[in-house]
């Protein structure tokens, strides 16, 4: 089945409206927890000892630990597909995110597209994450590709 | 290990990391990342959204990724950018391996800035996550 048109309209009119911003102070024991579930073991997250010694002057949050910041989007107004995919993610930083630091994450839907395709019709919705510091400066964009899929 | 900026070579390969991911690491990132989608961790539910099993989450590919470029640009790199396309699910119980090599280098307000390609296969060398990065290093001064 092809996307519903007003599925596709309803979606649409959603592009550009900001979720609310939810704000997140950075525990050390979170990133622990975090590059213990990825299984990556560089002191630089763990150790404030060794990570003094490098440039950051101190443990920073690993690349990726941004995705664990809840930011608030607003649900969808469509119903599609039985389940949902992440079809990418994309993380452009600016400055390093440390233990401490209040971040605030807010999203809001770039793009809406509808594919029909040989496994069937995908809904396809591009979001976008800006995660600002307490100093209000910009540490990172995030963009996302879900695909709901028949 | 640290790389500097100047001893980057282009169209260097990156050491590759083998993951051996389970259905418990992907309960623990779920618990971690704070997604509770239940196609990573109730085999029942995602078989029923058409899935043949649980599968590995999309972020915790990137995460793997992120710790590919790290571990191979030390600690004193800044990664300023990962892209990601997942092109395959893949599922818990089978290895998988990251790897990458440096597709070029530039300097931008003074800054050393590396470009990578990277990529996770699966044991049937699928390239189920295709990306690429970019990381800052250290310049001599």
């Amino acid at each position: 089945m092809p996307v519903p048109e007003e599925v596709l309209a309803a979606a649409r009119a959603a592009i550009g409206v900001r979720g609310q911003a939810v704000s997140h102070r950075i525990e050390l024991g979170a990133i622990r927890r975090f590059v213990e579930s990825i299984g990556d073991t560089s002191p630089l997250y763990t150790d404030a000892e060794y990570a003094r010694t490098t440039r950051f002057g101190g443990i920073i949050a690993p690349p990726t630990f941004l995705c664990t910041l809840r930011s608030g989007g607003a649900a969808l107004p469509v119903q599609f597909g039985r389940v949902t995919l992440n079809g990418g993610n994309e993380y452009e930083w600016f400055r390093p995110v440390r233990p401490g630091d209040v971040i605030t994450a807010q999203s809001q839907l770039a793009d809406v597209r509808a594919v029909d395709g040989r496994s069937g019709s995908m809904l396809i919705l591009t979001s976008e994450i800006r995660y600002t510091n307490q100093d209000d400066e910009l540490v990172a964009i995030g963009r996302s590709t879900g695909i709901r899929r028949e | 290990m640290a790389t500097s900026f100047e001893a980057v070579e282009v169209g260097a390969e990156l050491p590759r990391i083998t993951k051996e991911p389970t259905t418990q690491q992907l309960v623990k990132y779920a618990g971690a990342s704070g997604d509770f989608y239940q196609i990573h961790y109730d085999k029942d539910f995602a078989q029923r959204t058409g899935l043949p099993g649980v599968i590995i989450h999309g972020l915790l590919k990137a995460g793997w990724l992120g710790e590919l470029v790290t571990a191979w640009a030390g600690p004193d790199a800044f990664v300023r950018k990962i892209a990601a396309s997942y092109r395959g699910i893949d599922v818990p119980g089978q290895p998988y391996v990251l790897t990458g090599r440096v597709t070029g280098k530039r300097t931008e307000d003074g800054r050393g800035l590396v470009d990578l390609e990277v990529w996770g296969e699966n044991r049937d060398g699928q390239q189920t996550t295709v990306g690429s990065a970019t990381v800052e290093l250290p310049l001599r001064r």
